[in-house]
């Protein structure tokens, strides 16, 4: 009995010091994320409860406004009552129809890509998924580029459209919402494509003859089969797209030129020539925020999805 | 039976769907490529081929600036972010779940979830407010940024590297009276050791790739690649962008080559 104790005592001993050694080994890497990532985190939530410094900056006195100013401006000429500021909101709007039309685009054509590449032969497959993360690890900013070539005025599209007479004058893509949408699907179509694949790839393709033999068509089989099992695959690849999306800097400055902002664009302005950090400061919350709540609504949507399909 | 036998995995328009999707992904990149050979100045009319704009790249003092500063952050960024990661996946994984586990996991993966404009707002007035303290303006706050947010990139390699590790060989070597660290040293490390080159290799690229973080902490004069060429695109261009682009992205290839390498060896 004694001998027992003390060896569950002795278990018990050693498994502190393995916790405390996984906490010592882990200090490096949580003290470099506090520093230069979640640390800073805070001090914006600070910023945006201060006042707005007259040429940038701050002044260390506690304020609502920027919150307010997130969604209402001062009305000037009405004893500054609040109104609702048209022009926050159109950028709000604006960040998320381009997302969520991002998403859609991605979803439909990321799925038959990501059919297709997982019902290859098991030799040819690996080529195909190495196309597709290539684009993956590119620079964002190369690929945004690139497609600047093919959609702006003298482009790619142009020249073959007027070469075809399809258009008597080039079509002006550039320096739109239109181009900000096509430059997006562009360079986050890989993001899509991966986790679908991974769904796609582990569905068991028996399931489909098991369909055809129930005399279920093709689009029966694909909408009451199939769809449901790589459901979970469907929402990783949606978040993925969705959430980059929302926060974009780089594909909506250089292909939606300075009057196409997004709410990135519009948090950079604040720091920049629009000289409000604690406006700034309120939006990147709020942008957290957002990303925060679509995150669980991931995780819930995630782990309902894994319970009723095993 | 001429008859072609009923294919159940085929879905109608599928294929021809991924086929341009396809050439959808790769027609502008090719352009790009194809255009920083153009000996003319612009990049909607083709001259013939040259390497002149490789060689004007080349000779841009800026552009040679920014290329070294761009390596050196991202060699320091990998290797710290390495370092570290191999240390967290090391206490995160193969032992008793602990409490605070998924707090560690969640944290170090922080990075992957928070936009990277926030962050880099975030980093702008921190490091603004250190700068102004100490006067310090130098290369590190690029290299502390830039090595936060490879972590993650660095971590996941080596922790799915780790999980799928014998724990058997270990228990071998501590029979064989290897104390903890020969244990490691000699047993552990070279077993771990492609998840650490791939891990290392993504926290590369990742750095190397960054604009975003990277535009809103560099002090003046500290431009990288990317950023070099975030400002270029303001205005008229030539092919020199693409000449920078294009070299970029070979190297790009070439790790993601060496990536796949490694984990067809592992595999």
């Amino acid at each position: 009995m004694a001998r027992t104790h003390g060896a569950s005592e002795a278990e018990r001993l050693q498994a502190a010091s393995s916790t405390r050694n996984a906490w010592a080994l882990s200090a490096p890497a949580l003290i470099l994320l506090f520093c230069a990532a979640a640390g800073p985190l805070l001090v914006v939530l600070i910023y945006s409860f201060l006042t707005a410094g007259p040429t940038g900056g701050v002044v260390w006195d506690f304020s609502t406004e920027a919150w307010v100013g997130v969604l209402y401006t001062r009305d000037i000429f009405d004893d500054g009552n609040l109104v609702l500021a048209d022009a926050h909101l159109t950028i709000f709007w604006r960040s998320v129809k381009i997302s969520i039309l991002t998403t859609l685009i991605t979803f439909v054509l990321g799925f038959p890509t990501a059919w297709f590449i997982a019902t290859r032969p098991l030799k040819e497959r690996a080529l195909w998924l190495f196309l597709i993360t290539i684009p993956f690890w590119t620079n964002l900013l190369i690929r945004t580029f690139a497609i600047t070539e093919i959609i702006r005025n003298e482009g790619l599209l142009n020249k073959i459209l007027l070469g075809i007479g399809l258009i008597s004058e080039p079509l002006r893509i550039m320096n739109t919402d239109t181009a900000v949408l096509i430059g997006m699907a562009y360079v986050y179509l890989p993001l899509m494509v991966l986790p679908l694949f991974a769904a796609i790839d582990r569905f068991d393709m028996r399931l489909l003859e098991a369909g055809y033999d129930l005399y279920a068509s093709r689009l029966q089989v694909l909408r009451h089969v199939v769809l449901p099992i790589v459901k979970p695959g469907i929402i990783a690849g949606s978040i993925l797209v969705f959430i980059p999306s929302l926060g974009a800097y780089v594909t909506p400055r250089v292909l939606g030129g300075g009057k196409n902002m997004m709410i990135g664009n519009f948090i950079e302005l604040q720091f920049g020539q629009g000289r409000n950090w604690p406006l700034g400061a309120a939006l990147s919350m709020t942008l957290l925020l957002i990303v925060m709540l679509a995150m669980i609504f991931y995780v819930r949507a995630a782990t309902k999805g894994g319970k009723s399909h095993g | 039976m001429a008859e072609k036998s009923f294919e159940v995995s085929r879905l109608p328009g599928f294929a021809s769907i991924a086929i341009l999707v396809f050439i959808a992904l790769y027609l502008p990149i090719c352009t790009l490529v194809f255009y920083s050979f153009n000996a003319g100045t612009t990049l909607s009319v083709w001259q013939g081929f040259s390497w002149r704009w490789y060689i004007e790249a080349w000779e841009n003092d800026v552009v040679q600036a920014a290329a070294l500063r761009s390596l050196q952050i991202a060699v320091s960024a990998s290797f710290i972010a390495t370092v570290v990661a191999t240390m967290a996946a090391l206490a995160t994984t193969r032992r008793r779940a602990f409490r605070g586990q998924t707090a560690i996991y969640a944290f170090i993966n922080q990075p992957l979830m928070v936009p990277e404009i926030v962050t880099a707002v975030a980093l702008l007035i921190v490091f603004g407010v250190i700068k102004a303290w100490t006067g310090y303006q130098g290369l590190w706050y690029l290299i502390l940024a830039h090595s936060a947010f490879c972590v993650p990139f660095a971590y996941l390699p080596i922790r799915a590297r780790l999980e799928g590790m014998d724990l058997s060989l270990e228990s071998a070597a501590a029979d064989l009276y290897a104390n903890p660290w020969q244990t490691f040293r000699f047993v552990t490390l070279p077993l771990l050791s492609p998840g650490i080159a791939a891990g290392a290799m993504l926290a590369f690229v990742i750095s190397l790739d960054d604009v975003v973080i990277t535009e809103f902490v560099k002090s003046a004069g500290q431009d990288t690649l990317p950023t070099y060429m975030l400002g270029q695109l303001r205005r008229t261009l030539t092919p020199e962008v693409n000449a920078i682009s294009t070299g970029l992205l070979v190297l790009t290839v070439l790790l993601l080559v060496g990536f796949s390498l490694i984990n067809r060896k592992k595999n």
